[in-house]
């Protein structure tokens, strides 16, 4: 059973939603990324989603846009992204960590290494964002040889065929977009989440995540109530941004907004 | 003798270029656009609409002209040139402007929205969106909104929401990702018809198809007028539209030497330049795999070119795939060159081409002299230049 697998059995034995922080690897420099890592868990996070930098992120919006091009500027490639979590399980061998990014880092790193290397790392999951399961034919069955759970994302316009076909070759979890568009919009209508949520069920025994949308211990719980994960990233991004600079003020800020979402969900 | 039925195949590759490197959500609506796209391009109304608007709107076929005075100053090869340049508004992007939105009509879609780089392909479809009552939303870099202004003020006056781009190299590749941002948004009612053969499956073929009347019509016309084919053809490539759709029809011809000249920029051995099939190496960038010009790290490079429509670090897949076939041959050719054959086709036979098409005339110039006079080299001479005049003016203190 992989980290991912194990962190859903247990959530689900004690009857907890997962909680799951993304920040961007880098964000917003090099050094903070580890830290906030460990904080993120010490505040409630039951794994972690870590953001590959990408100039071109096709489908983020403008705060997770804008924390890639801060990482950037430090540099920070794929190599550096998994010597962070190499670093992170020096401390905490339990918390499932999971890269999400686009595909071209790893196309340039190539599929073998890649897998490889992101294994060794101590990686339990990937999801890229620009790889549909069509196009996985090469790098899904290496991932899965190295015990690294492929992620999908499931939109609101997925019809029931494209659902079937995400969750066949997702492992761990898949995650529902909660919103059309991009990473940090508009606002999430409950009812029709609770539709699509209860469709994947009748298809899949994944857990679902749900994330697009959540700003507050609020909508966490909402959500919380639909879904076995609640996947939380602009609304961190932005205090990472909003203190940048100042590593102790944004461990702070975020583990007291995650301290929160925790407490939400867990109400 | 190339196998150009596999071009692409049923996933949409050529060789290992291409696909649908795009979030699984968008895989049914490209496969939609796919299936609209085959049901109506062999029905009788679809072709008739489309060459009625070819001929009456476009004013197709273009004719070829045969450089005698350029040939003449050059010495050696005889250069031809396929007048898309006299195409209503423009350029060669009119082409396949009309094609998508017809298409995008066809499908029920709200609003059209695209990238642009020089502005060619933001005026086309914003012409064909105002001749078919759809909304139209282009997004283009800041620093090309100004220094294309004519073919922005045009835009503007056709109707269309422009969006400018502010973030990253403030130029075409960021204008693709801002469009693609907005199309996200509503990819089932909005179509974002790409402006060149690049672009998830099924763009590249979509887009080569319809501009693929460009080789068709020259083919035919090299023959009447010469009785031969042309020893070589050439087209400057940014994305590859042109080149594509002058190269299409003549891929077959074992004896027609192709090639397609890229942006060399400042220099090949600058950062600045955008010569991507020179240079590139193989990734996957706004939605299909393709050479392109990037760091280690798999981080795209912040390329360059003198011509805002060459300005891009991929390349459409095809065009990687004919490299590694050999079968057309890829050079590139710098900004200085560029501005010199602009002012010489400008000042031998007036015609003021644009700033991409020179750099394919400043190739064929450096070569033809080295060849015979019963040689012969066709160009696409794909847009003019009305648009970049007085960028070049103030360039050459003129």
């Amino acid at each position: 059973m992989s980290r991912i697998q194990s962190c859903f059995a247990e959530l689900k034995e004690s009857q907890r939603v997962a909680l799951i922080p993304f920040i961007t690897a880098g964000d917003s420099e090099p050094a903070l990324t580890v830290p906030l890592m460990h904080a993120l868990v010490e505040s409630g996070a039951d794994l972690i989603e870590l953001g590959i930098p990408f100039s071109d992120p096709m489908a983020d919006g403008p705060v997770i846009q804008k924390a890639a091009e801060r990482a950037l500027e430090h540099n920070v490639s794929l190599r550096d992204v998994l010597q962070m979590v190499a670093e992170f399980r020096q401390r905490d061998a339990a918390t499932p960590v999971l890269l999400m990014g686009y595909l071209n880092p790893v196309e340039v790193m190539g599929y073998e290494a890649f897998s490889a290397e992101a294994g060794e790392a101590g990686v339990d999951g990937v999801l890229i964002v620009d790889l549909p399961p069509e196009e996985g034919g090469e790098i899904l069955p290496l991932l899965y040889a190295h015990q690294i759970d492929p992620v999908f994302l499931i939109a609101p316009t997925s019809d029931r065929s494209r659902i079937q076909k995400i969750c066949d070759a997702s492992r761990g979890y898949v995650y529902y977009v909660s919103l059309k568009g991009i990473t940090g919009a508009g606002h999430l209508d409950l009812d029709s989440v609770a539709r699509r949520v209860s469709e994947i069920r009748e298809i899949s025994q994944l857990p679902i995540g749900v994330g697009f949308g959540i700003k507050d211990a609020a909508t966490a719980a909402a959500m919380g109530k639909l879904a076995d994960a609640v996947i939380v990233g602009s609304a961190i991004v932005n205090r990472i941004a909003e203190h940048q600079g100042d590593a102790e003020a944004t461990i702070k800020a975020v583990s007291s907004f995650v301290g929160e979402l925790r407490a939400g969900l867990d109400r | 003798m190339i196998e150009t039925s596999l071009m692409p195949d049923e996933n949409g590759y050529f060789g290992e270029y291409g696909g649908q490197i795009i979030p699984p959500e968008l895989i049914q609506i490209m496969n939609d656009i796919n299936d609209a796209y085959d049901e109506i391009r062999h029905t009788s109304a679809f072709q008739d609409e489309l060459a009625d608007l070819n001929k009456h709107y476009v004013g197709r076929p273009s004719p070829i002209y045969y450089a005698k005075k350029l040939s003449k100053q050059v010495g050696g090869a005889r250069i031809f040139f396929k007048r898309e340049d006299l195409n209503h508004t423009g350029a060669h992007k009119i082409n396949h402007c009309l094609g998508e939105a017809l298409l995008a009509k066809h499908m029920g879609k709200t609003k059209v929205l695209a990238e642009t780089g020089a502005g060619q392909h933001g005026v086309a479809l914003a012409t064909a969106c105002a001749l078919m009552d759809l909304e139209c939303e282009i997004h283009m870099g800041e620093i090309d909104i100004e220094k294309e202004h004519p073919n922005v003020t045009k835009m503007k006056i056709l109707g269309c929401k422009l969006v400018p781009v502010t973030r990253g190299t403030k130029t075409l590749k960021d204008a693709v990702d801002s469009a693609f941002e907005e199309y996200l948004k509503d990819p089932v009612n909005y179509f974002y018809a790409i402006g060149s053969v690049v672009g998830p499956h099924p763009f590249p073929r979509m887009v080569r198809d319809f501009q693929s009347i460009v080789g068709k019509e020259a083919r035919a016309q090299f023959l009447e007028e010469q009785g031969k084919l042309p020893d070589i053809v050439m087209a400057c490539v940014g994305g590859g539209s042109n080149a594509i759709g002058l190269f299409t029809e003549f891929l077959p011809d074992e004896s027609v030497e192709m090639i397609g000249v890229e942006p060399a920029g400042k220099g090949l051995d600058t950062p600045d330049n955008a010569a991507t099939l020179t240079l590139g190496s193989k990734g996957a960038l706004h939605g299909f795999k393709c050479y392109n010009l990037q760091d280690d790290n798999g981080e795209p490079l912040p390329v360059y070119s003198i011509a805002s429509g060459l300005d891009y670090p991929g390349v459409g897949p095809q065009h990687c795939y004919l490299k590694d076939l050999g079968r057309v041959r890829y050079e590139s050719v710098d900004d200085k060159a560029c501005l010199d054959a602009f002012m010489t086709l400008s000042r031998t036979e007036g015609i003021i081409p644009a700033l991409e098409s020179a750099h394919a005339v400043a190739y064929a110039m450096d070569i033809a002299k080295d060849m015979s006079p019963d040689q012969t080299i066709l160009i696409n001479l794909s847009g003019r230049g009305d648009k970049d005049a007085d960028f070049v003016a103030e360039r050459l203190s003129l």
